[in-house]
């Protein structure tokens, strides 16, 4: 591997300005799982990495029982993920995707921050955060700013984060009662792979658990960077959610996805699945709602 | 340039000098001869060079030596006795054929470490689940299984007989 220096900063705003001091030749990195094998294959080749690794404030987990505003910290691991009850129990659409990124040896070090800034379009991490309407907080150079985590990607492996600038947390408002989510993601096997698509739904429905009044219809790689099916998710909203209705939805995120053909599987493939899995997500979350989760 | 680290391994303490771009695997295989700790891939894909690092299960060809300042390491060297008595898991691979030609088997038993020192009573989903990000050639992953399933049997009857 390529010699770099190695340097590990213990503030956001030290990591800046150490990226200012070198800032063509310095790359930031997190968990380390995408830069080290990127570096290795001379994909990136830093003078300077910047180890985020011990910004104390950009690992932590919280959730604020006051406003019920989740806070996690860029350098979260998928792992800690995984293993909190409280992602579980509270927004399984997160639990089902992080539970399946690469083995568990790469979810031990592999940052949720490093995952969206990655910016794959299979996007396993970015698909449940979208759905939870989370938003990013971003530091940079010039200071803070925030987005809409479906505005952080631009193209594939390119977001919107300017030079020397770092992703410090997402946050993801709180969710009302009723809500259930689920992701699936749809590939070969599980672990170690990029899905050949993944779906993500979250449904809410009203008092009386019959009418959705919201619905997020998230997909990866059906298009250059994760979307929204907002014609399905507009077509679910006012209804009265069954299977009949679950799976017009699916017919309708199969028409607005943008899916094409690549080494992995067909487009035709990619959409058809798409119709079986927005219905069988629906489904979980009605059966979610149901078990009063 | 160098950089100073100390680290426990296999409940030793150590120093090393270290270089900023070498990774642990680089460190235990060619800087320490610990060559127990194999390398596959190099990518993080196959698990060989599974090493456990405070209790977590990590790929040592992706972890940068210099990060392991302060912290706790564990090799498949340190799994056997001093007098060359296999550990529970190991002798498990040995008796259920979860070993053939071996390449795999000290990440297989560094995942399952991991996953038993955490879960002593993990099931059968459980164990495929932590040991999915490891790749073997030969066996077709049921012996493998079964030796974990075994190991976590013969650890538990252990821990029994202690506490009577």
């Amino acid at each position: 591997m390529k010699a770099f220096k190695y340097l590990i900063p213990e503030s956001v705003e030290a990591a800046i300005s150490f990226y200012q001091a070198h800032s063509e030749t310095a790359r930031y990195m997190a968990g380390g799982t995408d830069v080290i094998v990127k570096v290795k294959e001379g994909w990136m080749e830093p003078d300077y990495l910047i180890s985020l690794k011990k910004i104390q404030e950009m690992a932590e987990l919280h959730k604020n029982e006051a406003t019920g505003e989740l806070s996690i910290g860029a350098l979260v691991t998928h792992a800690t993920l995984e293993k909190s009850l409280m992602i579980r129990n509270d927004y399984p659409i997160l639990y089902d995707a992080v539970s399946n990124i690469g083995s568990l040896q790469v979810r031990n070090m592999g940052t949720i921050g490093g995952n969206l800034i990655n910016a794959v379009p299979s996007a396993d991490g970015a698909i449940p955060l979208i759905a939870l309407d989370g938003v990013a907080l971003l530091h940079g150079p010039e200071g803070e700013r925030s987005c809409k985590v479906i505005d952080l990607f631009i193209a594939p492996y390119q977001t919107i984060l300017k030079p020397g600038e770092i992703l410090k947390k997402i946050t993801i408002p709180p969710q009302a009662p009723l809500t259930g989510s689920g992701y699936t993601k749809f590939g070969r096997r599980a672990a170690m792979e990029l899905p050949l698509i993944g779906i993500g739904v979250l449904l809410t429905l009203d008092e009386e658990s019959e009418t959705c009044t919201k619905a997020r219809i998230c997909l990866g790689v059906a298009a250059p960077t994760p979307m929204r099916a907002q014609g399905a998710e507009a077509f679910l909203v006012g209804k009265k959610i069954t299977e009949a209705v679950l799976i017009q939805a699916g017919n309708l995120a199969a028409d607005e996805s943008r899916v094409r053909d690549s080494i992995r599987g067909t487009a035709w493939h990619r959409r058809e699945m798409i119709r079986v899995h927005v219905r069988r997500m629906g489904l979980r979350c009605l059966a979610l709602i149901k078990e009063g989760r | 340039m160098t950089t100073p680290i100390s680290f426990i391994l296999n409940g030793d303490e150590l120093f090393h000098e270290v270089k900023d771009h070498w990774t642990l695997l680089h460190l235990l295989r060619e800087e320490m001869g610990l060559i127990g700790t194999k390398e596959g891939c190099g990518n993080g894909e196959c698990g060989a060079c599974t090493v456990i690092v405070d209790g977590l299960a990590v790929n040592a060809c992706l972890y940068l030596a210099v990060d392991l300042d302060g912290k706790r390491l564990e090799t498949i060297e340190g799994l056997a006795g001093s007098d060359g008595t296999l550990h529970p898991i190991q002798q498990s691979f040995v008796d259920e054929g979860g070993i053939q030609c071996g390449f795999c088997s000290p990440g297989m038993i560094m995942s399952s470490k991991a996953l038993l020192d955490q879960n002593p009573t993990a099931g059968h989903e459980d164990i495929k689940h932590a040991l999915a990000g490891n790749i073997c050639r030969c066996t077709g992953y049921v012996q493998i299984l079964e030796s974990v399933e075994a190991a976590r049997d013969r650890l538990s009857e252990q821990a029994g007989g202690r506490n009577e």
